[in-house]
């Protein structure tokens, strides 16, 4: 299992390394449309985490077999940049980015009217430029911002958010030395609207007890985040509701 | 993405558990007993009898590929223009890279598009200038009945030619060529606002008057 430390990640205050509570997110900031060759994106800083998340099509899918002649295909692509980590980050995809890609691809499926657009791809690229633990939780929480930035039509705004355990307590949002030295890290999405479970990972070992802890918390996570998506959208297109 | 209730569900919106909910970004917008969704962005999506321009991608025997800015290429069939075109000659009346006027006439179920140029005023289009604009601010430049476009070409002396797809074409004086393509940037910029139409013609009055 994961190497043992002497840092203590709980103080006797009930405080996490990072000055946090138990139950407290780290900062997030979003802001969406910042590229203009893409049909809709958006730049996501949380904690330590910078990912920049960028929506092409609906267009037609090549190659041609991949075409599904019902629905539209979504295409993530999650990616790390080589300088986005301690060490340098051997460039292109691997088993772990690979993995992830497909975890958020799925996510995505279902929360995108995909019945729209036959034989089309909707691409999704999800670059993190700077890596703090939860990268999965930021890249696809992006994704979500930039789908409605892109005005594809969508169920709901998809959102991340991950919980974990540390020390034995049950808490929200792992920092970096927390999910290196933590008992376990569970990454939740949902759709906020029905509160549908659209990926769910973990990592290390949870008793049943916890998982349920766990997990409640990580949706309570997720409706925090969910409002600052909407606001970072509401945000962008201030200008245009107001004049309506 | 807002949420109402009751009444019916128009365009862009869906019914879950008897709510409506809005699919994507966009304003608010109830008729009679119908709730639309106007979208602030997104791909053009082609309907039936819609005036488009196009842009020549790929020439085959028998028939053209256009993009028309949809997720999906058109097809424009030799049939569909008013040329006489030999098997396999489709390249000396359309290239790639051409743009044309056409006119969409048919959309199926799996979103196969087909174009034509038999109706009036369509053609290849030769000389001129071709902007773009987001899909969904078409109407307002189009105008109420035509109002809007009616204004500038009246005053900009321009053939202008609006696609729904958001292409729009101008051909005129270098001057009045300008004058449209600043006053389009106004009215994308301002298409929310109410009475445009009656400012965009002031704008253009004063303009008139200073030139002469």
């Amino acid at each position: 299992m994961k190497p043992k430390s002497d840092i203590k990640l709980i103080d006797e205050h009930g405080k996490r390394l990072d000055g946090r509570k138990l139950h407290d997110l780290r900062k997030i900031k979003i802001e969406a449309g910042v590229l203009h060759r893409a049909e809709g994106s958006c730049y996501l800083e949380w904690g330590g985490n910078k990912v920049l998340a960028a929506v092409y099509g609906p267009r037609e899918a090549v190659p041609k077999h991949t075409q599904n002649p019902l629905r539209a295909i979504v295409n993530a692509r999650y990616n790390m940049a080589a300088f986005s980590v301690e060490d340098r980050k051997r460039p292109g995809p691997d088993r772990r980015s690979r993995e992830i890609s497909k975890v958020i691809s799925e996510a995505l499926e279902k929360v995108i009217l995909t019945d729209k657009f036959p034989r089309a791809s909707i691409d999704v690229n999800i670059e993190v430029l700077d890596a703090e633990a939860g990268t999965r939780c930021a890249g696809l929480t992006a994704a979500g911002v930039a789908l409605a930035d892109a005005g594809i039509p969508l169920k709901d705004i998809p959102v991340a958010c991950a919980a974990g355990k540390i020390e034995g307590h049950v808490v929200l949002d792992l920092g970096k030395e927390e999910d290196n030295f933590g008992d376990a890290d569970l990454p939740v999405a949902i759709s906020p609207r029905t509160d549908e479970i659209l990926l769910m990972q973990m990592d290390g070992h949870l008793t049943l007890k916890e998982f349920d802890e766990a997990l409640d918390l990580a949706i309570k996570g997720c409706h925090v985040v969910s409002d600052i998506q909407k606001k970072a959208i509401m945000s962008k297109y201030e200008s245009v509701l107001e004049a309506e | 993405m807002g949420e109402a209730k009751g009444s019916k569900a128009g365009h862009g919106t869906f019914i879950e558990n008897g709510k409506i909910y809005s699919e994507r970004l966009g304003i608010l917008n109830k008729r009679e007993e119908y709730i639309n969704v106007i979208p602030l962005k997104g791909r053009y999506d082609p309907i039936e009898g819609d005036f488009v321009i196009g842009i020549v991608e790929e020439a085959s025997a028998s028939s053209w590929l256009v993009d028309i800015n949809a997720p999906y290429p058109a097809l424009l069939h030799v049939n569909e223009v008013s040329w006489d075109v030999e098997f396999g000659e489709t390249e000396k009346f359309l290239k790639h890279g051409d743009s044309i006027m056409a006119k969409i006439l048919q959309v199926d179920v799996a979103k196969k598009i087909q174009i034509t140029l038999k109706d009036r005023n369509l053609y290849k289009i030769r000389g001129g200038h071709i902007i773009y604009v987001e899909p969904s601010k078409v109407p307002r430049i189009i105008g109420k009945k035509g109002s809007m476009i009616a204004l500038l070409k009246k005053y900009t002396r321009c053939r202008i030619f609006v696609g729904q797809n958001g292409r729009i074409w101008i051909d005129g004086d270098e001057e009045g060529i300008e004058k449209v393509l600043q006053t389009i940037k106004i009215i994308e910029d301002e298409s929310l606002s109410f009475g445009l139409t009656n400012r965009i013609e002031e704008l253009l009055k004063k303009d008139a008057k200073d030139v002469r």
